[in-house]
């Protein structure tokens, strides 16, 4: 592993907001999410759809289109803030330091197009003409990282089968060298044996490049095997972040338990665990605790007052009135770090 | 009069591909496929595989919307290319679908409703206002549902669970003796898919009712499923009861597909790495010898010859086919091919 821990994140993303507008008030997406991103890191954004994870990604990209919009909160890259950054200012940043390998991103390519222009598109759109000369082997390269032969060059997208589509877009996003991606559900599209293939090639090129990265998905088993910490999101909040290790051996957050519950073994067969989705609308939800109607565990504190973050043991946070006491006293407090100055 | 509620004979379904210059290219997208399901007691009988396995091939043939090329579909003892119109009617009574996607199954313009009241009117189960919203009430109370909650209720207004649960309640309606469910769970969120496995298994035991359940997810149909196929390339590679071929896979296909199924357990990471073939060798699906043999990490000049029958393995029911056990019984001969004129 390269992740460097003792050195301030790469990304620090702070009580970011997003909510989008209809007629009946605001749905808030993402709602004053926290989280430290630190290099060669690979950090797992998890729940379920409509939990705000891919709506998170799209706002720390400065990406979110009407009827959404940023409405609070700080993304910074490497001590800049994204948000409040001049467009121009923000396309010296996406790609080339922030890549995205969206949702079906094999779907993306350019029908029309070699996958060489593609790629060739991408550099030239951010470092400007250059000579024919210089790019190919730079191409045959990136191609060759992500483990597809250099005939590909010269393919287009309907000649190649999903998992090399999917190989292509990781060139794309790799192709500037950038200091995050975000690859959201990036492998779901695809069967498990070429999903196992793209997946040990992501990671292969994370640690080649010390890239950090963003893994979005609903995957448990997937998460288990690519990610170092895994950051679980509920109704645009982030409940709990621990190591993968401890978020497996022991998740804290009941919704966190029920989701590693919930993942079907291929190794004993148990009685199944049901569940329903998020159960309150997302325009106005409940005061308290946000997974209060879902909750087993539910308290009347849980009621009145919305838990903050602690953190319970070494590395590992929770928002939750179960766990009212932090290893060294300590409150990270939401409401106190969203409101940045 | 025959035990058996399905039988599929020999399921052969070739496509033909024109390509450019008019070259012709046949493409098996099913080859001698056999199965049967008994009357009772009911089951859940998996099959599983990677796209271009046949397995939806083989749902669109059981629900008589392609033709077989050759082979049979035998219900209730009658061969259905054969039946009159009151058998097929019977037959797509007693047979229902669920398919994949819970978004584009219901018309959004209509509440939910409208998809019961379609299938009272079409089947003429009841011209009485009050059974059918009875029966309704019925058969979603079944799926844990309350008419209430969800009737009056547009299909944007239910989650991907909810609407997957009101297929289930539709399909129940009718009281089917078999349920042909194409990827159910695919696109209902992770934490949710339990609820409809578990009102698979409930109408099994408490209905009666046995399914067909096609998937590429092998965890779920290791929780819920009976008897398993495992198709590659419209060839079964391994069959046999699910726990028996998931514990202990014998082709080498299904050994690196249990293989790559990601583990819960940060502990249990995927050990060494794979590398595909190029496309166009692993789809020019070998005619005559065995389909997995560009992948196979223990090929032989054997397995180019001829495509190897299904082998018996240690259990009653578990089957591979693959040379690597050529020293046990076959349990079924291989029928070759002949170029389908239908």
């Amino acid at each position: 592993m390269t992740t460097s821990w003792n050195q301030p994140p790469v990304l620090k993303v702070r009580g970011l907001k997003v909510y989008y507008e209809t007629p009946k008030g605001d749905v808030l997406a993402v709602d004053g999410v926290n989280f430290d991103l630190f290099k060669g890191e690979t950090l797992g954004l998890v729940g379920e759809s409509g939990c705000g994870k891919s709506t998170a990604a799209m706002g720390i990209l400065q990406l979110v289109t009407p009827p959404g919009r940023v409405v609070d909160g700080e993304v910074l890259l490497e001590g800049h803030n994204l948000l409040g950054m001049s467009e121009q200012a923000l396309r010296a940043v996406r790609w080339i330091k922030l890549a995205l390998i969206p949702q079906g991103a094999m779907n993306s390519l350019n029908p029309t197009m070699k996958v060489s222009a593609q790629i060739k598109d991408a550099i030239i759109a951010h470092e400007g003409k250059q000579a024919n000369k210089g790019i190919k082997p730079r191409i045959l390269e990136l191609l060759t990282m992500v483990g597809l032969p250099g005939r590909v060059y010269d393919l287009y997208p309907h000649e190649l089968s999903g998992g090399m589509k999917q190989r292509v877009c990781i060139a794309m996003a790799i192709a500037l060298n950038p200091t995050v991606i975000i690859a959201d559900e990036s492998t779901s599209a695809l069967d498990v044996v070429v999903q196992r293939v793209v997946a040990q090639t992501m990671l292969k090129v994370k640690d080649a490049l010390g890239v950090s990265m963003i893994m979005i998905g609903h995957d448990m088993g997937l998460m288990a095997q690519m990610v170092d910490r895994i950051a679980v999101m509920y109704a645009g909040k982030i409940v709990e972040i621990a190591p993968v290790k401890e978020m497996f051996a022991e998740p804290k957050h009941p919704y966190s338990q029920l989701l590693i519950e919930s993942v079907p073994s291929l190794k004993e067969r148990k009685p199944l665990k049901i569940t329903e989705g998020i159960t309150h609308d997302p325009r106005n939800p409940p005061p308290g605790c946000i997974f209060q109607l879902r909750c087993p565990f539910v308290m009347d504190i849980c009621r009145v007052q919305p838990p903050v973050m602690r953190e319970t043991n070494e590395g590992q946070l929770v928002a939750c009135h179960l766990y009212p006491e932090s290893v060294d006293g300590s409150l990270i407090n939401v409401a106190d770090v969203a409101r940045n100055p | 009069m025959s035990q058996m509620l399905l039988e599929i004979r020999n399921a052969t379904k070739v496509y033909t591909q024109r390509g450019l210059g008019g070259r012709q290219r046949e493409v098996i997208a099913l080859q001698n496929f056999t199965l049967n399901i008994p009357n009772s007691p009911a089951s859940i009988i998996t099959i599983a595989g990677e796209s271009g396995s046949g397995k939806t091939t083989l749902a669109q043939v059981v629900l008589g919307f392609v033709r077989l090329s050759s082979g049979q579909i035998i219900f209730n003892g009658q061969d259905m290319a054969t039946a009159d119109a009151k058998q097929l009617k019977d037959y797509r009574r007693d047979v229902q679908a669920v398919f994949q996607d819970p978004f584009g199954v219901f018309n959004p313009f209509y509440r939910v409703e409208h998809v019961f009241h379609a299938v009272i009117n079409n089947f003429r189960l009841t011209p009485n206002k009050r059974e059918n919203r009875a029966m309704i009430e019925d058969s979603l109370n079944v799926v844990g549902l309350r008419g209430e909650d969800v009737l009056r209720k547009y299909p944007h207004q239910l989650s991907g669970g909810q609407r997957q649960r009101i297929m289930m309640a539709r399909a129940l309606l009718i009281k089917p003796k078999l349920i042909v469910a194409d990827e159910p769970v695919s696109m209902v969120d992770a934490s949710l898919r339990a609820s409809i496995l578990d009102v698979m298994i409930r109408l099994k035991e408490e209905m009666g009712i046995s399914f067909l359940y096609i998937t590429h997810d092998l965890s779920t149909a290791y929780q819920i499923g009976d008897q398993i196929f495992i198709l590659y390339q419209g060839a079964v590679a391994e069959k046999g009861s699910t726990i028996s071929v998931i514990d202990r896979p014998h082709h080498p296909y299904v050994q690196l597909l249990v293989d790559s199924v990601p583990v819960p357990n940060p502990d249990v990471k995927w050990e060494g790495e794979i590398i595909l073939p190029p496309e166009e060798e692993m789809r020019s699906s070998v005619h005559s010898g065995c389909r997995f043999y560009p992948r196979c990490i223990h090929r032989m000049d054997r397995c180019l010859e001829a495509q190897p029958p299904l082998y018996k393995i240690d259990d009653i029911d578990h089957q591979a086919a693959c040379y690597l056990y050529s020293d046990k019984e076959v349990a079924a001969p291989v029928e070759t091919h002949q170029a389908a004129t239908r």
